[in-house]
């Protein structure tokens, strides 16, 4: 665990990435067919993605 | 932050989330299986199927269709017909008059065949019908709607001051620590998902507060646009010789190319004046399907009347419809909202075990409120 304070900077970025990349896939397959509607599944896929790496990292330890 | 500030967005978070989370909880647990809708629909046999003919079998004339539903039901008048979002069915709403504004009985007609394939107080099965209604107003139709309105900006405000607090919370941990111990794991748990699916739980938020203002929007709509539309016919009687309907729509596609038909409110109801047929179109494109245009045709003599893009807060609340179901990008799409739907449940439940978990250590603490001015103090980092 660092002791070190983080900045706001380094608190925020992961969850600003991934409200850029969620964001992107809620209009991604409003916009467009076909490949737009797989992109779509790829970017909100993240963050389930995200949450299994996190849960299951801990598990295993 | 100053500590003071910290304590008072805590405090907001944990009141307008006591507020809301019960009502949250229903609406997503309602939702999960809403999300299927057209699927269990289909499993419990409750949709409405066409009849079997070719591809390129040609379209009755609106106008039979509309005889075909007077027919099947002599003492209602149609109000409002509804094209099918997938199939070649016409669902023709009939009421007992024609300025009534409850629909007593739908009648789907299968527009190649002419046959009537359903007759209903709705076009959804009663288990699907039932998760709706208590979904969208718990029974209470516009009361209830409201309300639930009001705890969706609760939540808001709760997904917002969460992640206020999340700031100050994480300064000495890493993104994504699960501490082991039983408080501290779903309290990392409930911050880590709540965190990671905030841009989703803002826009199916947003979008279902947007979702409860609908009736609030159309009926502003109709006493502004609709009346501007409508201008010297605002207040014109039904005349007593209708224009074809099928030639309506005709001549209100041929203002507007690429467009199909996605309703016809009949002369005198609600959504068209006592002067026109109001034919509703939408675009060909995701986005335009979703979006529809009013076009005003003359009743008398079917010539074309006039026609504007809807406002922005009506295009606001029809984007807000797919945002909300998740049905705009198939299955997958379906299946990742309901995980998300699912992740939302697990914040709710563990932030409702951490304020339980929490009061229940109260007592012993009781004694030594004496105290806090020092503790408060010693969170000062």
């Amino acid at each position: 665990m660092p002791a070190a304070k983080r900045s706001i900077t380094q608190i925020f970025l992961a969850p600003v990435l991934l409200c850029a990349v969620i964001a992107f896939g809620l209009i991604s397959a409003l916009l467009g067919d076909g490949i737009w509607d797989q992109a779509s599944w790829l970017a909100l896929a993240l963050p389930l993605v995200v949450i299994v790496f996190y849960v299951s990292r801990r598990g295993n330890r | 932050m100053t500590p003071r500030s910290i304590r008072l967005w805590t405090s907001i978070h944990k009141w307008t989330s006591l507020v809301c989370t019960l009502f949250l909880l229903m609406l997503c647990i309602t939702g999960l299986p809403l999300i299927f809708h057209d699927e269990i629909d289909a499993a419990l046999g409750a949709t409405i199927e066409p009849d079997q003919a070719p591809d390129n079998a040609p379209l009755l004339s609106f106008d039979r269709i509309l005889d075909i539903a007077r027919a099947a039901q002599p003492t209602q008048v149609v109000t409002i017909v509804g094209a099918d979002d997938e199939n070649p069915i016409w669902h023709v709403y009939m009421a007992s008059t024609v300025t009534a504004p409850k629909t007593e009985v739908i009648v789907s007609v299968d527009s190649r065949t002419g046959r009537v394939l359903h007759v209903g107080a709705a076009a959804r099965g009663a288990v699907t019908k039932f998760l709706l209604d208590l979904h969208t107003d718990l029974f209470l139709e516009q009361p209830g709607m409201l309300f639930l309105g009001a705890m969706g900006l609760c939540f808001l405000v709760a997904i917002v001051s969460g992640v206020v607090v999340y700031g100050p919370f994480m300064r000495r941990l890493e993104f994504g620590t699960i501490r082991p111990r039983r408080r501290l794991y779903w309290l990392d748990l409930h911050n880590l998902l709540g965190i990671v699916i905030l841009a989703w739980t803002v826009v199916v938020g947003v979008t279902g507060v947007i979702n409860t203002l609908s009736t609030q929007i159309a009926q502003h709509w109709q006493r502004t646009e609709l009346v501007a539309m409508l201008g010297p016919w605002r207040n014109a009687p039904v005349p007593p010789k209708l224009a074809s309907a099928q030639g309506a729509i005709d001549t209100a596609l041929a203002h507007a190319p690429g467009m199909k038909v996605q309703s016809v409110a009949m002369p005198g109801s609600p959504f068209a004046g006592g002067h026109h047929y109001g034919v509703y179109l939408r675009g060909n494109q995701p986005l335009t399907s979703r979006l529809l245009k009013p076009v005003l045709i003359n009743a008398d003599d079917g010539t074309f009347g006039e026609t504007r893009d809807m406002p922005l807060y009506v295009q606001a609340l029809f984007v807000s419809r797919p945002l909300h179901f998740g049905d705009y990008g198939g299955m997958p799409l379906k299946i990742i909202w309901a995980l998300l739907d699912l992740a939302t449940i697990i914040v709710l439940g563990s932030g409702l075990y951490l304020w339980a978990a929490k009061l229940r250590k109260v007592p012993a603490r009781t004694p030594i409120a004496a105290g806090r001015p020092l503790v408060a103090g010693a969170e000062r980092s």
